[in-house]
């Protein structure tokens, strides 16, 4: 079993983030990047695929030189090799474009499977399973908590607010995992040693067959027109108990539409 | 970039803090009330391939060297761990060397995988009640009957001894003196061999210690570790790692601390202000960190040292003491910077200062480090 994961480095969710004022990109040179945390999710669940069923974990990623980090830890988790796909023209590339990109680099390689996160911290869409899914004509089982594969057929818990529906399509397809999916493993001392070694490839847009106009900011189907930061927060309310606290305390979260 | 930052080390250190915050940092305190860590911590730190590190994979290792097993342990204690903590979960880090040094696959199948892989627990036993210092004096005997020894005697203080499986316990065969010194592996259930209750101590609270006597047990021969008379020279070739192991985690306990004086200070007011707007608490501050700072950068390149073959016997004691020194200074400063709260069992700061009390005791004291630095200088 082939399997590809689907990887992107965002900046942390847990230090601030900023979008570049000069082209309303995300600001990724500054940033704290890491591994999308989803993502970690999908590596291994990949890997738990793979140990099971045997075969190869592919790690594809589009992004800049910096995003070798990001491929690195999933090779130190486990991933067997992994493809970069690096060229200055894709900075500012839509979802749209982006999804090109990856579907590109797909068809050279051999899948049976393409696992993902079911979003990034970065841009939140959650749209890159489907837009993959429509552009290599294949099934998409999107937001999984549970994946089971046999008989050429992927089986996916499909995580609801109330419960989950149950869904399978023939492989080959995409499968986008929630954080509920499984535990990711820590990459340990051995992995890490061992991740030095693997193959990195690295494709360039014209090595995808692909023309740099179909990228890139100035071809983007989408922009970020404007942004502003968030308002700093107000005075907060200070309730005085003068015992009917509890009381105020509850009509004040009625007042946000709280409870 | 140090050979202590390099991108791997940097993402072990990574991993293992994870691991401490997920697994260990909201439980320290129950173990430290069990007495005792549980033997799945041992197996997760096994799967998350922390056990191995620093032992060979025909072993049941990770490979790497010891410099990778101290990345572990500094990250370990700076990110809510404890050196007792260190002290419990890699008791084998004391246990296994000279085992596997000496090569018997027989033992290293049956002794070194299981314990690598979390599912056994070994201690080392060599000092004894009438004597820790002066390890060349054990009286703990050995006597040959056949194809077996007959073990007699009491061993003292031994770190994980309630719950070990297997005991790597110094003996003496021979004659008086260093040369008559072996390693023997005494296994759980041997008829003649008891573990006393746990003896209550001042610190390392997670790590149980206990007495190992020896009432005639029969141990056989296969059970010799290494070559029979020349244990203490076995022992002595595991003296710098031992050593240097303890003033990393003197270093990194400070460390710690410091970085848990300089929240507080800088949170807690007196008299309407920061104590960190106070110049007494900036200078106490300034100081705990360039004790920590020396005792780190001495160190480490004293294993930098060791590491390249060099002969860095007294360096090593050198390094124990002024790791203990600055170990000792900012814990204490800790404490006091914290006041009331630095009393108290829930502040992470009190746990360290019964915590490195130890540091400089065991492993070889102060005093015996001391002596050991003299005696080369004046050689
Ligand atoms: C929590 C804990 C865990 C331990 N774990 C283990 C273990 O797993 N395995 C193991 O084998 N041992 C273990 N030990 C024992 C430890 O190694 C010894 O306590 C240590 O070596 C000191 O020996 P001692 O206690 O017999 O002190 P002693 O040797 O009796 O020394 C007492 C004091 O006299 C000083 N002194 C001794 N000789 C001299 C001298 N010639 N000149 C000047 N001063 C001297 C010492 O520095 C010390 O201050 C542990 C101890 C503790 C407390
Ligand atoms: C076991 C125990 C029993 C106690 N029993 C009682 C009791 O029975 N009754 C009672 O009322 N209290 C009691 N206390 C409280 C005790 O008196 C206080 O802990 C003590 O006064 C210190 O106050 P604090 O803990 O708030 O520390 P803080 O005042 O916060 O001081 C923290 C640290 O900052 C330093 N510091 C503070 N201000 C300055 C400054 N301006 N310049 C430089 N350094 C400064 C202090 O010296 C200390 O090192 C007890 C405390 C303990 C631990």
């Amino acid at each position: 079993m082939n399997i590809v994961v689907l990887v992107k480095q965002v900046p942390d969710s847990g230090s601030e983030r900023k979008l570049d004022p000069a082209d309303n990109t995300v600001a990724r040179a500054s940033a704290d990047n890491v591994i999308n945390e989803m993502d970690e999710y999908a590596i291994e669940e990949a890997l738990l695929v793979r140990d099971r069923e045997g075969g190869e974990v592919t790690v594809l990623t589009v992004g800049p030189d910096s995003a070798t980090d990001a491929i690195r830890k999933a090779l130190s988790m486990g991933a067997d090799k992994a493809v970069h796909v690096v060229d200055d023209a894709i900075h500012g590339s839509c979802a749209v474009q982006t999804s090109g990109v990856i579907a590109a680099a797909l068809q050279q390689l051999e899948y049976d499977l393409v696992l993902c996160g079911a979003e990034a911290t970065d841009a939140q869409l959650s749209v890159m399973p489907a837009l993959v899914a429509e552009r290599l004509n294949i099934p998409q089982l999107s937001g999984a908590r549970k994946l089971t594969v046999e008989g050429g057929m992927a089986k996916i818990e499909r995580q609801t607010d109330g419960g989950y529906w149950a869904v399978e399509a023939p492989l080959p397809a995409i499968v986008s995992t929630w954080d509920t999916i499984n535990e990711p493993r820590y990459p340990s001392f051995k992995g890490i040693m061992a991740a030095k070694k693997k193959p990195v490839e690295t494709k360039t847009l014209a090595d995808l067959g692909l023309d740099a106009g179909s990228v890139g900011l100035a071809n983007a189907t989408s922009k970020v027109l404007d942004f502003a930061g968030r308002p700093p927060k107000g005075e907060g309310v200070k309730v005085v108990d003068e015992g009917d606290g509890a009381q105020k305390f509850v009509d004040f979260l009625a007042s946000q539409k709280i409870v | 970039m140090s050979t202590w930052d390099t991108d791997e080390r940097t993402a072990l250190r990574a991993s293992v803090r994870r691991f401490a915050e997920a697994e260990i940092v909201p439980n320290l305190g129950a173990w430290e009330a069990a007495g005792a860590l549980p033997l799945e911590l041992h197996r997760k730190a096994a799967r998350a391939g922390l056990l191995g590190v620093g032992f060979p994979e025909s072993a049941g290792g990770q490979g790497g060297t010891p410099i990778d097993t101290w990345v572990i342990a500094e990250e370990l204690i700076q990110a809510g761990g404890s050196s007792g903590l260190v002290a419990a979960l890699f008791t084998h880090g004391i246990g296994l060397p000279h085992l596997i040094e000496a090569g018997d696959p027989a033992l290293i199948e049956k002794v070194a995988k299981p314990v690598l892989a979390g599912e056994r627990i070994v201690s080392l036993a060599v000092t004894e009640p009438d004597g820790g210092s002066d390890v060349a004096g054990l009286t703990t005997r050995a006597v040959r009957d056949g194809d077996e020894y007959v073990v007699t005697g009491a061993k003292l203080y031994i770190t994980s001894a309630t719950r070990a499986d297997f005991f790597t316990v110094a003996v003496r065969t021979g004659g008086d003196g260093a040369g008559g010194i072996s390693l023997l592996l005494l296994e759980r259930g041997m008829p003649g061999l008891t573990v006393s209750a746990p003896l209550q101590k001042m610190g390392w609270l997670c790590s149980d210690t206990a007495e190992l006597t020896s009432d005639g047990v029969r141990v056989p021969v296969g059970n010799l570790i290494g070559t029979e008379n020349e244990g203490f020279y076995a022992i002595m070739g595991q003296f710098a790692a031992e050593r240097l192991s303890l003033a990393v985690q003197a270093y990194a306990t400070a460390q710690r601390c410091l970085d848990l004086t300089l929240a507080w200070v800088r949170e807690r007011k007196t008299f309407g202000r920061p104590l960190s707007s106070r110049q007494v608490v900036q200078h106490r501050v300034a100081e705990m960190a360039r004790q920590t700072d020396v005792a780190r950068t001495y160190t480490r390149a004293v294993i930098d040292d060791w590491q390249a073959g060099e002969d860095v016997f007294r360096q090593v004691a050198m390094a124990k003491n002024t790791a203990v020194a600055a170990c000792d200074f900012v814990v204490d400063n800790a404490v006091q910077l914290f006041g009331g709260m630095g009393y108290m069992r829930e502040t992470e700061v009190e746990r360290h200062y019964r915590d490195s009390r130890i540091l400089g005791i065991g492993g070889g004291t102060n005093e015996i480090m001391t002596e050991i630095v003299a005696k080369l200088l004046l050689a």
